[in-house]
Parts: structure tokens; C-alpha cells; sequence
């Protein structure tokens, strides 16, 4: 099982581990999943999410390469922005969602993908990467990454890296850390405003002990999971797949059919057009919690499925992200979720479910 | 962590516990399941009068993270729940033990208690 350079830390503060795509992390830690995600959505909350992968796209024709695997216009980029988008296959399937930073316009771009994905995507660019000429650099090893998520998050970071508030939403720089470089962007998965930190791996540690200091609260990937749930953020492996239609969940907004061609884009072409299903949310009007899997139904006729589902911390009441048939799933419709073998009713409510008051 | 495990219970290797009063048997789940669950917030038990048979699913507790299956130590016909854990499924972590109690079974035959784990073999089992 792989760790972060934060396994130790985690194991000795109460952390609870657990396997997540092949790494031993923290599922939460002794405070428990709601507190960690209520300290993040009113303050500011912690993560280690050094079991992200990068990948580093490097030479005259490193734009060309990324505008080929992306179906984003990732020319639009200017340095120091970055965006979201994902790398289609053939059919026209996800093969991963990911960010792309841009270093330097047309010769340096860093792909940020899952943890889960991080060997696919390794080799799906040994496939198609072949007629540019660009160096590939898997550089997953060399990046411990931490996510400082919350309203106080901007002004914490900044008495510990004087410059970042200053960071566009999307945009990112490098700043001086304890005399290592930081590659700071102001993302995150949370739906909360605040950053994500790219250390050298012998400074995450450094880093992340000064944040605990400023009272940051270490969150798992249970809160994780539900801060992006309610802010209805996409989870590769629950709504996005490798044989999911992208416009069906929620990508068409990154697709660019007018520009260069890129993998996967004739396929794409014509799952716009085959379209019939989208993703909704769905909030139950029982106590019963829908999960990933449960089927949907709309007048006892099956119409899709749980993609995510929880208790949400926010609203106390059972979400749910919905792959439902567009035509029976409009908002405020009345649904129909089948909770082991129990017919719970439940509304097609506005995504995302949660949005910061910022 | 040392966890209790009263010796006068019955225990499931799904961490449900057993108290046997004569032919009725009152269940719910051991402190090491609540601890090993976090924070409890949905339950979901068979009704009275259903059957419920041993090894066999009777009911789900929720966590906001997953759900985890309620395993019958003992085949019979439920003749008691405990209602208030529908309003406070957290009594499961404050109490698993007395006030958590999730429902009583009356029991087909005792021979089934033969297949059970006595308090010793459960202490081994969650020291694994």
C-alpha cells in the first residue's frame, strides 16, 4: 500500500485509515466526519491529497499535445491559469476528469488527475502521445499536495505565504515556503473558496503542521466526499466513467467542438446528439439515505440511478446526484428512489445542493 | 483500545450482540461496531411480526459514509423494536448497549445459540 509523507502524522493524530485506491489514508480523524466538514464550510478545513497525480507536459509542442488529449480549448490559457476539463478514449468515454495548470503558454502545462486513475492515465498518454514533440514527465512522485478549504482559508495561508490572497479563483503561482518552492492554486472540491498547495514532498509535512497550527482542522476522505457531494462536484467512478456520455454528466460545459481535433472528439460529436439522460439532484423526503446504485423511478417506471448519495451535513437531510432520463426529471418533480426494495419519495431539487456564501 | 464485552451476552462475528431471557432475545450492536461505524445517523429494522432468520439481514444502520447490514443472531419472529432509534439513531454510539437496543426476537429454537460466540471467542475476534 502506498503513503503520503503524511501516514505518520495522520496514524499519530488520531487518523483513521483506511485503503483508498491503493492508499493508506485517512478516512477521518477523531473529531468525526461531520465536525471536519462543518469546520470547513465555517472556517477552514485540511487535507492531504498528496495521492493526486501529476503529470507534466514539457516542449515546443506541450499546448498541442494537451489540446489533443483534452476536449477543452486549453490554448485559452494564459500562464499561471488553470482549468478544468478531462481526457475523453475513443468512444467517447471519460478516461479521467482533471486540471490542467498552465506554466509556461505552449511549452509547459501540468495535468492534476485521481489517485484511482493515476496508472490509466500513465498509460493512455503512452498511446496517443506519439506524434508530438513533447516530453511527458510523470512527476507524482515529487508533489505532496494539500487542500486548504474554507472561508478563513484565505486569509490563514496568507500569514503563512504572503502573496496568495492576491491568486484569482482558477489562477495560480509559485511562492517561497521555509526557502522551497510552492506551486499555490486557488481551487479546491469543496464548493468552499481556498487553495490547493503543490509542496516538494520534504516540506509537505512542514507545511502542513504550520496549517494545523493556525487552526486549520485535518479532514478525511469522508468529508471530502461530502463537501463535494453538496457542492455537486463530479467523483470519477460515481458519476463519470469510461463509457459515460460526457454531456450527460455534467461536462458539456468543457467541450469545445469548433476547435483541433482531439481524442475522441467524432465520438463526441455525436454523443451530443444522443443525449438523453442528465444528472440531477435528488433530495429524499424520508429519513432513508440513497447511495450510489439505487434505481430511480418515476411513476414505478425506471428512469436512472444513485450516482452519490448521503446524509448532508449542511441540510441534515438525504441527498442524492441523480443519472436520470431528462424528460421525467425536471425540476421540482416528484421521484421515486428504491431504498432496498422501498419505494422513497423524493424531489428533483437545483445542483448544486450547497453553495458558499461568498 | 480496550473495548467492553459483558460476559453475559451472546455475540454474532458481525459485531451484534445477544441477551437471552428464556425463549426471547434482545439484540443490537457491540461497542466495538459503533466505534468501528462513526457517527450513526439512519436505521432501518424489520417490523414487528416479521420473521427474521439467523445469519440474515434484519434491518441497516447508516453511517454518513456507508451502510453496513444488521446480521440476526437467532431465526424467529420480532416481537419488539425500539422505536426511539428512528428519531435518535445516535443513542447507537451514546448506548449500544442498553439504550441502543434494536429489537427482540422471539426465538424458533435454541438450539441456534450453539453457532453464537461466547464473550471470550468475541474479545479474541476484535483484538485481531
Amino acid at each position: 500500500m502506498k503513503k503520503t509523507v503524511l501516514n505518520e502524522w495522520h496514524k499519530t493524530n488520531g487518523g483513521k485509515l483506511v485503503s483508498f485506491a491503493g492508499w493508506d489514508m485517512p478516512v477521518q480523524y477523531a473529531s468525526g466526519l461531520r465536525a471536519e466538514h462543518e469546520a470547513t464550510r465555517s472556517n477552514f478545513g485540511l487535507f492531504d491529497v498528496s495521492h493526486m497525480g501529476e503529470f507534466r507536459f514539457k516542449g515546443p509542442e506541450a499546448l498541442k499535445a494537451v489540446n489533443y488529449f483534452c476536449p477543452t480549448e486549453v490554448s485559452k490559457l494564459k500562464k499561471g491559469e488553470s482549468c478544468y476539463t478531462f481526457f475523453a478514449n475513443e468512444k467517447g468515454g471519460v478516461v479521467d476528469d482533471l486540471l490542467v495548470y498552465c506554466f509556461e503558454e505552449n511549452t509547459n502545462y501540468l495535468i492534476c488527475v485521481n489517485a484511482s486513475n493515476t496508472d490509466k492515465i500513465g498509460e493512455h498518454i503512452k498511446t496517443y502521445n506519439k506524434n508530438f514533440n513533447v516530453e511527458v514527465i510523470n512527476e507524482c512522485e515529487d508533489w505532496g499536495q494539500i487542500a486548504v478549504q474554507g472561508p478563513k482559508a484565505i486569509e490563514k495561508v496568507e500569514e503563512l505565504i504572503p502573496g496568495v490572497k492576491n491568486l484569482n479563483k482558477f489562477s495560480f503561482g509559485e511562492f517561497k515556503f521555509s526557502d522551497a518552492s510552492l506551486v499555490v492554486a486557488r481551487t479546491g472540491y469543496t464548493g468552499e473558496d481556498g487553495f490547493e498547495i503543490f509542496t516538494p514532498t520534504n516540506k509537505t509535512k512542514e507545511l502542513w503542521k504550520a496549517l494545523v497550527e493556525l487552526g486549520g482542522e485535518p479532514c478525511g476522505l469522508g468529508a471530502r466526499d461530502t463537501l463535494r457531494l453538496e457542492a455537486a462536484l463530479n467523483l470519477y467512478g460515481n458519476e463519470l466513467n469510461d463509457d459515460c456520455n460526457p454531456y450527460e454528466r455534467r461536462l458539456g460545459w468543457t467541450i469545445n467542438l469548433s476547435g483541433d481535433d482531439f481524442i475522441g472528439k467524432s465520438a463526441i460529436e455525436a454523443l451530443k446528439l444522443k443525449a438523453t439522460h442528465k444528472l440531477v439532484g435528488l433530495m429524499s423526503l424520508d429519513r432513508a439515505i440513497p447511495r450510489a446504485g439505487y434505481k430511480v423511478c418515476s411513476n414505478e417506471v425506471e428512469i436512472g440511478y444513485i450516482t452519490s448519495g448521503t446524509l448532508s451535513p449542511s441540510l441534515n437531510k438525504p441527498i442524492g446526484i441523480a443519472w436520470v432520463d431528462k424528460e421525467h426529471a425536471k425540476e421540482g418533480d416528484s421521484v421515486q428512489i428504491n431504498i432496498r426494495g422501498k419505494l422513497v419519495d423524493a424531489e428533483v431539487v437545483k445542483l448544486p445542493f450547497y453553495k458558499a456564501k461568498s | 483500545m480496550a473495548y467492553k464485552v459483558p460476559d453475559d451476552l451472546y455475540y454474532t462475528k458481525e459485531h451484534e450482540w445477544a441477551y437471552v431471557d428464556e425463549n426471547i432475545v434482545t439484540v443490537g450492536i457491540t461497542g466495538y461496531a459503533q466505534d468501528s461505524l462513526g457517527e450513526i445517523v439512519y436505521v432501518d429494522l424489520k417490523e414487528e411480526g416479521q420473521k427474521v432468520t439467523q445469519n440474515e439481514s434484519f434491518g441497516v444502520v447508516e453511517s454518513v459514509k456507508s451502510v453496513s447490514d444488521l446480521m440476526a443472531p437467532v431465526t424467529g419472529t420480532v416481537i419488539e423494536v425500539n422505536q426511539s432509534l428512528f428519531d435518535k439513531p445516535g443513542t447507537l454510539n451514546d448506548d449500544p448497549w442498553n439504550d441502543g437496543w434494536l429489537l427482540k426476537i422471539e426465538m424458533d429454537t435454541e438450539k441456534e445459540l450453539a453457532a453464537l460466540l461466547k464473550a471470550a471467542d468475541y474479545k479474541k475476534l476484535i483484538a485481531q
